[in-house]
């Protein structure tokens, strides 16, 4: 049985733990506010806000509930746009409303549960923040401006909201709004509450959300095997917090691919839930390499630390990846085991040399990421096996990383070509080269002949043109709808001459161009 | 006055089809749709289907107790296939199940096998092939042939568009149910519920009085939902009928995106003449307008293309030929704009191919050209212009000279970006090109509690026209707007009305009711005369009261109606509106086709990455000309959301079918539509008012369709920067102009030198 918290209402559903979040909203709970558009997180019609009970207090995502399974929202708080109506309008909807922001309106409650999202997020209110927030929700109506307007409305009133609560409290410095910490987020969510922004039940969330964690019930399952030995991702206990049965046959991370491949299979299967419980999250640094659990989202590489630090512009290369409620619920690991040739995160990890560890709940294996592909949508995994962690030598001061992509939409599309390369160098030299590629075969490429050949060399123009002399070599683009064979050669070119004037200013743009 | 849709919307209360509580028994419908886009059924085997649990019977064309036929225009388009299929996707056969997964899934269990004919997807290869949905038009002015030797300088080319896929975000559907004595009702996604009702009349034999269309509003139409939401209401009512039983059918995406016809592409080409002080002195286009398998509104789309094929310019002599070509496609349909933006595109590429080979700024040659005011169009119209005023003014106020500087100072000082501006004029006719349909209805009871209710013909799919109605009713009775509430469109209330389209709508259902408000306000006015005592020319109704000789008496709105109501004096009124004026003579291809015309001029500006191809839209300047606006915050959104379509048609929304005519591009990760990051940072909207008398409600000129042609300013901003970085690129004028066709462009002479 799976138990959440639905907006104020305890749920407990019967149903499949495959059974799609938002099949359960609107034919089961006739919440009709969250809308279908796409079914396959393009859209962002029927986005929900799912909320976790974490150490520091409750946390909210956006997601989209077309993709999400039930077993992924047990024992925790989701919020549809019903779960956001008060008496009048609150103030998202008002600034909606005043702006013009909705036309037909069939997208309007996943723009206002998103702009919640980001309200809950304890994001500072920047333009970009704000439109972030609500940059997987389409809108065909508009044009966006009208609803701009009304983000700009949104960060008026938490700005000033909270100028007001510093000025009165410490008389604060900066206007960034980061009241969560204490009290498990509850004074932000207390916050918004006041400011007419919620309804006053989600102050019970957090209390009724640990009571429903200590129900005993077993109906879901976790991947990991119990009593299995893990250095840092040691399963719990089918006693544990979240009370876990063991395998399933089908492993399920953020659903974010598998349900739009084969929603009708996964309907009824028996699942194995990756990222139910907290065994397989968690990025930390471990001496000069990063380890990342298999169920670590996006947006958790977005939020950490360890990540942040290695790659100042994670943040940039993250906007051109999916969108703010696929990152949240889209896992690393899910994006290798999908086998894309065109995987983003895989593309930048194949650069990055990580490793895989690949556990069947009992025994447990590494290999590099590399030699995970096979063939097209082959890899060397067994279905039994799962990712538990990835691994990767930290850049550091000597390396030099950059990520590449195009795609026919900047955002939130499929790239025609990406791209990923490391340098690392010394005394001008590069000691040790990593390029990859996606896009340009049948599995993502580690340009391996092209990776040595910039071993030893200096950077220089030359170089720069035997790279791509050597890359065009190596791969095997064809044409489809992301693009021509010439095009994506002629592309592939144009991004490694990116990584090289992003990593070396210093390089000629004018002999660049002639090669 | 904010959308009075917006609060339900924005708290998910607004019920779409799909929000419809369910009726007890309710059966679900899924289309088979052929796998092959033109051939020959061997042999239909639907057993499987009919064997899969759930499901309680499978629909074919052997079911049909009327027509097999739903064509609007022309009687071409059967629904469903019987013996050929001539698209893929065209209905074969329809699973009605007691649940939608049981229903699909029984579809995926039924056979068929079909001699595959050959595929014809080129609407150039269909021409040649006689492949014709109407005979071609030709609109005529002056004499080109005489006229081409006066030219300085004649320039010939090709120019081709894409289709674009509506994208509505609610897709199509119906859920039809019985009452009794043989009525049917139908809520139908449909932006014309007469249409729908008529082709369900067909198809069941149903007399038109026994069905009732009723539509709330649509989750989005642009076109989409004029003449293609008929299938899917058809199906319905025609299972509803042989079972007895409520039918739904609410499309997966997939399903809708594969099934539904889309913007025509074209195909064109032109040959252009220029005196030597850039005067355009002839021009002659052909036109290949890729219909799809059936007419649907392929022949009125056409026509508008031949109508706006000179945009805002005024050209001596003219010669366009339209065909309307049938392919192995869907049948393509009407999309905002209706084939205007096809033509108008051709034009501004015939004039930027000029500017080009000429080494002079297209602008110049655009703005030389300006029609004014008197001077006729190819169809013997006469303008009434605001060409000229819109684009100075857009010079004046956004400083025109600046703008240029900052752009050529910016490709001086940068070798990797480089940025473009171009001018893009709209002139847009608005009424339906076929004169009949510029008719509308409105009916309006005043309660006795003082609460008013209006039906009109007119949907609500976003456009805000709902509220515009609500609109005139409370100015014409001067009562607070919260009195007045509009009732869903309704067949049974509203009889024979045109679909909601050609940015006419409010126009058209705005005046009926002003008529229907006016002529109840008159009696209302004899009511008062009659209590006060008064003649009737000295009562006034002002601010919700009787005024008399200049002073407010008792008589307020609500005392007023009941008096009316005790003296037997009718408080309905049912008004037909017919726009007078509009003629147009297809034998001669002359008339006055259009009520008014609206115009606008937009500049653009981009931003391209010339190492990446990508690029970034700046700014949208616009003014524009919307008579006297009645709401100002509907009308800035029709503008912005019409300016975002039309450059997603422009430059990321690609259509792709294959050579076999299968739909590639069929699912929202494979067809991208603008998000939050591909709108301009800036679009500005500068409202000229102008004063002139018109025909639109009062005097706020259409604005559904205008806009979108803003959009194709952003091609030609693009061509600029491109050309800026590598000034002989053979860039095509072809479209959309996503950033592989920008990067070739960027590279095109360096191509064979790439390695590999």
């Amino acid at each position: 049985m799976i138990r959440f918290i639905l907006n104020s209402k305890l749920i407990a559903a019967d149903e499949p733990p495959g059974m799609l979040l938002l099949d359960l909203v609107r034919y089961r709970e006739h919440l009709t506010g969250t809308k279908i558009g796409c079914r396959e997180g393009d859209c962002g019609a029927c986005t929900v806000l799912i909320g976790e009970l974490t150490g520091g207090g409750m946390v909210y995502r956006s997601v989209t509930s077309c993709l999400t399974a039930l077993g992924n929202v047990h024992q925790k708080h989701v919020v549809t746009i019903e779960g956001m109506n008060m008496e009048g309008l609150n103030p998202l909807q008002q600034a909606v409303c005043e702006e013009g922001g909705t036309q037909c309106g069939f997208c309007t409650p996943g723009f206002i549960v998103s702009m919640a999202g980001f309200c809950l997020s304890g994001h500072a209110p920047t333009q970009a923040a704000a439109r972030a927030a609500v940059d997987g929700n389409i809108c065909r109506c508009t044009g966006y401006k009208s609803i701009e307007r009304a983000l700009d409305r949104m960060n008026d009133l938490l700005k000033e909201a909270v100028s007001g609560e510093l000025r009165a409290t410490s008389g604060g410095e900066a206007a960034s709004y980061k009241l969560q910490a204490t009290s498990g987020g509850l004074d932000k969510m207390r916050f918004l509450v006041e400011q007419g922004i919620l309804p006053e039940y989600f102050l019970d969330i957090p209390k009724r959300m640990a009571e429903l964690a200590l129900e005993p019930n077993g109906a879901v399952r976790a991947a990991a095997s119990e009593g299995e030995e893990a250095a840092s991702y040691k399963p719990q206990a089918a006693s544990g917090r979240n009370g876990l049965d063991t395998r399933g046959r089908r492993f399920l991370g953020g659903g974010t691919d598998l349900y739009v491949q084969q929603h009708a299979a996964m309907v009824g299967a028996d699942i194995g839930f990756l990222t139910v419980g907290d065994q397989l999250k968690g990025i930390v640094q471990e001496g000069g390499r990063c380890v990342i659990g298999g169920a670590a989202t996006v947006t958790d590489l977005m939020e950490s630390p360890v990540i942040r630090q290695a790659f100042p512009r994670f943040e940039h290369y993250a906007r051109l990846i999916s969108s703010t409620p696929i990152r949240n619920i889209a896992t690393v690991a899910g994006n290798f085991v999908n086998a894309s040739p065109i995987g983003d995160l895989t593309i930048f990890f194949l650069a990055l040399d990580a490793s895989l560890t690949l556990s069947d709940g009992v025994a447990r294996r590494e290999l590099p990421l590399r030699k995970f592909f096979k063939k097209y949508k082959t890899l060397d995994k067994r279905p039994e096996e799962f990712v538990e962690k990835v691994s990767f030598d930290l850049p550091g001061g000597r390396g030099l990383f950059h990520f590449e992509k195009v795609s026919k939409r900047t955002c939130l599309d499929i790239a025609s070509v990406n791209t990923a390369m490391l340098v690392k160098m010394e005394g001008g030299v590069i000691t040790e080269g990593h390029l990859s590629a996606g896009g340009v075969g049948p599995v993502p490429a580690y340009l391996e002949g092209t990776s040595l050949l910039m071993k030893g060399r200096r950077v220089d123009e030359g170089l720069v043109a035997e790279v791509l002399e050597s890359a065009d070599g190596e791969i095997r683009p064809i044409s489809d709808a992301r693009g021509t064979e010439a095009y994506k050669r002629l592309l592939l070119g144009q991004l490694i001459k990116g990584h090289f004037l992003t990593l070396f200013p210093g390089l000629s743009v004018e002999a660049l161009l002639e090669i | 006055m904010k959308n009075i849709d917006s609060t339900g919307h924005t708290r998910g209360e607004s019920i779409y089809l799909d929000d419809i509580p369910l009726l007890r028994g309710t059966l679900f419908g899924a289309v088979y749709g052929s796998p092959v886009a033109h051939g020959f059924i061997r042999r239909l085997d639907v057993s499987g289907a009919e064997e899969t649990p759930g499901v309680v019977r499978v629909f074919t064309f052997q079911d049909i107790k009327g027509e097999n036929q739903i064509g609007g225009i022309i009687p071409d388009e059967p629904l469903f296939a019987e013996h050929h299929v001539h698209f893929c996707g065209m209905p074969v056969a329809f699973v009605v199940a007691v649940s939608e997964d049981a229903a699909r899934h029984a579809v995926e269990k039924i056979k068929v096998e079909i001699e595959p004919w050959p595929v014809v997807t080129d609407p150039r290869v269909a021409q040649a092939n006689g492949e014709l949905i109407v005979p071609p038009r030709t609109f005529r002015l002056g004499d080109v042939d005489q006229a081409w030797s006066l030219c300085e300088h004649v320039i010939e080319g090709r120019a081709d568009t894409n289709g674009q896929e509506h994208l509505y975000i609610e897709t199509q559907g119906a859920y039809a149910m019985p009452l009794e004595n043989d009525v049917i009702r139908v809520y139908s996604s449909t932006q014309a519920p007469t249409a729908v009702q008529r082709a369900i009349s067909k198809v069941t034999a149903l007399p038109m009085h026994a069905l009732d269309i009723e539509v709330t509003r649509l989750g989005g139409g642009f076109g989409g939902k004029e003449d293609q939401a008929n299938v899917w209401a058809a199906l319905c009512a025609l299972a509803c009928l042989h079972l007895k039983k409520p039918v739904k059918y609410a499309m997966p995406r997939t399903d809708d995106m594969v099934m539904t016809g889309k913007r025509h592409p074209y195909s064109s080409d032109f040959r252009i003449g220029v005196d030597k002080d850039l005067k355009i002195l002839a021009y002659e286009v052909t036109f290949y307008q890729n219909a799809g398998a059936a007419a649907d509104l392929s022949p009125a789309v056409l026509e508008r293309t031949l109508f706006h094929c000179t945009n805002s310019y005024f050209i001596p002599n003219v010669r366009a030929t339209a065909y309307s070509c049938r392919t192995n496609l869907p049948p393509n349909t009407a999309f905002r704009g209706f084939g205007g933006p096809q033509g108008m595109y051709v034009i501004e590429a015939a004039i930027a191919k000029v500017a080009e080979g000429l080494g002079v700024d297209a602008a110049v040659i655009q703005k030389k050209n300006l029609h004014r005011t008197g001077d006729i169009f190819p169809y013997g119209q006469l303008a009434e212009s605001e060409a000229h005023a819109c684009w100075q003014k857009a010079e004046d106020l956004y400083d025109i000279q600046s703008m240029r500087r900052e752009v050529e100072a910016f490709n001086g000082s940068n070798r990797l970006f480089k940025k473009g501006i171009a001018f893009m004029p709209v002139c847009f006719g608005i009424s339906f090109t076929k004169t009949l349909m510029n008719q509308a209805r409105a009916l309006v009871h005043v309660y006795t509690d003082g609460s008013v209710s209006l039906t009109t013909g007119a949907v609500e799919m976003g456009q805000g026209v709902n509220t515009k109605m609500l609109q005139v009713a409370a100015a014409v009775f001067s009562i607070d707007p919260g009195s007045v509430r509009i009732q869903a469109t309704s067949t049974f209330k509203i009889a024979n009305t045109s679909p909601s389209a050609a940015s006419a709508t409010a126009d058209l259902n705005g005046k009926a009711v002003q008529m229907a408000c006016v002529e109840i306000l008159r009696r209302l006015k004899e009511v008062a005369a009659a209590e006060l005592g008064v003649a009737v020319e000295d009562v006034e109704w002002r601010e919700g009261m009787v005024w008399v000789s200049g002073a407010a008496t008792e008589l307020d709105w609500k005392k007023l109606v009941l008096a009316a109501f005790v003296r037997r004096v009718s408080l309905s009124e049912h008004a037909h509106y017919a726009t007078p004026g509009i003629h147009f003579d297809p034998s001669k291809e002359k008339g006055h086709p259009f009520a008014y015309h609206v115009y606008g001029t937009a500049i653009v500006t981009v931003t391209l990455d010339c190492l990446r191809g990508r690029y970034v839209i700046d700014a949208v300047k616009v003014v524009h000309d919307f008579g006297t606006s009645m709401n100002p915050l509907i009308d800035r959104g029709q503008m912005e959301g019409g300016i975002v379509q039309g450059l997603g048609w422009m430059t990321m929304e690609e259509v792709i079918y294959d050579e076999k005519g299968r739909l590639r591009s069929n699912t929202l990760s494979t067809y991208k539509v603008p998000d939050i990051y591909s709108v301009p940072e800036e679009i500005s909207i500068d409202f000229l008012h102008t004063q002139r008398d018109n025909l639109a409600i009062f005097r706020s000129k259409a604005v559904g369709e205008p806009p979108l042609m803003y959009g194709i300013g952003v091609y030609f901003a693009l061509r600029q920067a491109i050309r800026a970085f590598n000034p002989s690129t053979d860039l095509p004028f072809s479209t959309p102009l996503t950033p592989e066709k920008v990067l070739m462009g960027l590279y095109d002479k360096k191509l064979e030198h790439v390695p590999g």
